[in-house]
């Protein structure tokens, strides 16, 4: 009733090419888009904008690289951890050595850079290996790259802890990463990027390239049939998602936990952002975002439930509850809705075009 | 060369010292072969990535102290341990397998890490999450070969690792049940065809998985007390399996005891040159380094594929 897709006709081409062709849902993006640079900032409370709005944006970057590559073109990695690390040492280093004059995004981008070719690297595999053996493989780069970064003291400025704190960098004046930062600048700051990554991914994914990978995914033998280059479309895929990686690496250690450390980026971070890939929905720029919402607040509710009920458990039977109630929720979420949240958002649409006269 | 080799910190090279690291790798090898192990019957039956191997092997042992922690012999807890794997098994079955049939590859193994993750958690909800030391009499002298010195408790692993493999090799080959496995491992379609139910045989190759999984726990916990680093160690199974190929249990074998044996001697011989710990990674690039070569592992089946 309020959402209808018919009797819209287009006269151009422009019109016909939008990136969201329907007026209501260009007006819903953009409302949402306004709301989260002009309102949220201002009514947001530190706890929300630091704990938990903040991780949840530079995870969905995160899951964006890896829907890009795992979801649109159908390569399975398990290396998403690594490359974050890549990303977030290099910024690291650029920025503490860069001259003073230079905006604070350049190293975050060469940082996104640096992952990238370590992305190419690793995804070299990818032309003999498919599937499950690739996955393995990516493990490699996980465990190795972390390794690297822990070893070789060049890339922490021969800092003696090894573990150093984010540089404090200003925009107009505002610090927006380092601890000095207000939750505000940093928000806005990591909110650029995510509005930027984000239209970016979906146009990719919707022109030359974006069709070429998913292609691959679906028969790679047929893509190469039809003049599709293995080589340059699957390295193509991984460059581009380690640089996505890469960039959520450095902003979570520059604007979230304002340190550079190691165990940040760890195993169970690769699979925390395959689970928001998954569970929001493989091959979705929407659902990189579902499920980064999804699997980062799981956790925190769960914490929050035994208090509500007025039920005193100790912590580590509340950890080891909310772990059984995890592994669950995912397992269920596979069994009952495979597609994922994007495809929920999918019907919920559908639902609401009859709505209230289903027949 | 001396002096180089002293500046690194690398031991001089003596043939006893070379064995003595060599074949307490080829023991660590025995372990990630029990690990990669239950996944290859898995695979093999199901072509399910099994991942939450390693914290069946965690939630075994788990299972397996407490039952002797609350005062029962070792062959009664061996016993219940056993049905508590039974039992996880048909439930996985039911609950998890049977509802996700003809999903695609990478949801199952998504759903196995849902299995890992809540296996975790309930496995140390019952029992709790302290380390927990356990002995079951094996011995734990050591003995000199020569004059490199060998473990007791490696032997003894090897001893039992070997005797696993050969009762498998026995039971898959002899067996009605061994049979009917083969056969689903084959072809799924040509197996249902000639009634096997796919069901049963999934559930008794996942009960299959816990045995071995419960042994390697066993071995492991002995080693090292039963605490959580079991299920990490076990993640090292992986490069073993991609080394060996995931359908081949001599596959399995060979890539442990390959990939064992390779990470010590690197980690003592070469690790030195980069910072020590380079056991983390090794395994993972070998296998990597290998699958550039030949992509189905050693023993693997090659994959051919038609358009």
């Amino acid at each position: 009733m309020f959402y209808r897709e018919a009797g819209q006709f287009k006269t151009s081409y422009a019109g016909d090419q939008q990136m969201l062709p329907i007026p209501l849902d260009r007006a819903f993006v953009i409302a949402i888009a306004a709301i989260a640079i002009f309102v949220v900032p201002v009514i947001g409370s530190q706890y929300w904008l630091e704990s938990i709005l903040l991780p949840v944006m530079i995870l969905s970057i995160a899951a964006l690289g890896l829907n890009i590559l795992t979801g649109y073109c159908g390569q399975l990695s398990l290396g998403t951890g690594g490359f974050m690390a890549a990303g977030a040492y290099m910024s690291y280093k650029v920025a503490t050595n860069m001259p003073e004059f230079l905006p604070v995004w350049i190293p975050i981008i060469v940082g996104g850079l640096f992952a990238a070719m370590i992305g190419i690297v690793f995804g070299l595999p990818s032309l003999r290996i498919k599937g499950f053996y690739l996955a393995v493989a990516t493990l490699a780069a996980q465990f190795f790259l972390l390794w690297m970064f822990q070893k070789i003291p060049w890339f922490v400025n021969d800092s003696i802890s090894g573990v150093p704190s984010a540089p404090p960098e200003t925009i107009l004046g505002f610090y927006v990463t380092g601890p000095n930062a207000s939750p505000e600048a940093k928000y806005l700051f990591v909110l650029a990027f995510v509005i930027i990554l984000a239209i970016l991914a979906r146009n990719m994914a919707r022109s030359r390239i974006g069709r070429s990978w998913m292609a691959i995914r679906d028969m790679d033998i047929a893509a190469e049939l039809i003049g599709i280059r293995p080589l340059k479309t699957k390295l193509s895929a991984f460059a581009i998602s380690s640089f996505y990686c890469g960039i959520a690496g450095a902003l979570w250690s520059f604007c979230y936990i304002s340190t550079v450390e190691p165990t940040a980026f760890d195993i169970d971070r690769s699979f925390q952002v395959l689970f928001m890939v998954i569970v929001g929905g493989l091959g979705s720029v929407l659902g990189a975002f579902l499920g980064a919402i999804f699997i980062f607040l799981l956790p925190i509710f769960l914490n929050n439930v035994p208090a509500w009920f007025g039920l005193e458990l100790a912590t580590d039977v509340v950890s080891h509850i909310e772990l059984m109630v995890f592994g669950a929720a995912i397992i269920f979420f596979l069994i009952v809705e495979p597609h994922g949240l994007a495809r929920l958002w999918q019907i919920t649409k559908e639902k609401m075009r009859l709505w209230p006269f289903p027949h | 060369m001396e002096a180089f080799a002293a500046i690194f910190g690398i031991p001089p090279f003596e043939l006893w010292f070379f064995f003595e690291v060599l074949i307490g790798g080829l023991m660590s090898g025995v372990m990630y072969a029990l690990v990669a192990l239950g996944f290859v019957l898995i695979f093999k039956a199901s072509s399910v990535f099994n991942f939450s191997q390693g914290v069946m092997v965690l939630f075994a042992a788990l299972n397996f102290v407490g039952f002797i922690e609350l005062g029962l012999p070792a062959w009664a807890s061996f016993i219940l341990t056993m049905g508590v794997m039974i039992l996880l098994a048909v439930t996985i079955e039911r609950v998890v397998l049977r509802p996700l049939v003809n999903q695609p590859h990478i949801s199952l193994f998504m759903a196995t890490i849902g299995i890992a993750i809540f296996l975790e958690g309930f496995g140390e909800l019952i029992w709790g999450s302290n380390i927990k030391p356990l002995n079951v009499g094996i011995p734990d002298d050591v003995v000199f070969m020569g004059d490199a010195m060998i473990q007791q408790a490696d032997l003894f692993a090897a001893a039992v690792a070997s005797v696993l493999v050969l009762v498998l090799a026995l039971f898959f080959h002899y067996t009605r049940i061994g049979r009917a496995l083969r056969a689903v491992a084959d072809d799924h379609q040509a197996a249902l065809s000639v009634g096997i139910p796919l069901n049963q045989i999934w559930i008794i190759v996942w009960s299959v998985a816990g045995f071995v999984a419960l042994v390697a726990g066993i071995m492991w916990g002995s080693k090292l007390g039963v605490q959580f680093s079991l299920a990490i160690l076990a993640l090292k199974a992986l490069p073993v399996l991609i080394l060996g190929g995931f359908t081949s249990i001599p596959g399995a074998i060979i890539g442990g005891l390959i990939i064992g044996a390779g990470e010590k001697l690197a980690e003592v011989y070469v690790g030195s040159f980069f910072g020590g710990a380079i056991e983390e990674w090794f395994a993972y690039i070998v296998a990597m380094a290998f699958l550039a070569f030949r992509p189905q592992g050693l023993f693997g089946e090659k994959i051919i594929e038609r358009v």
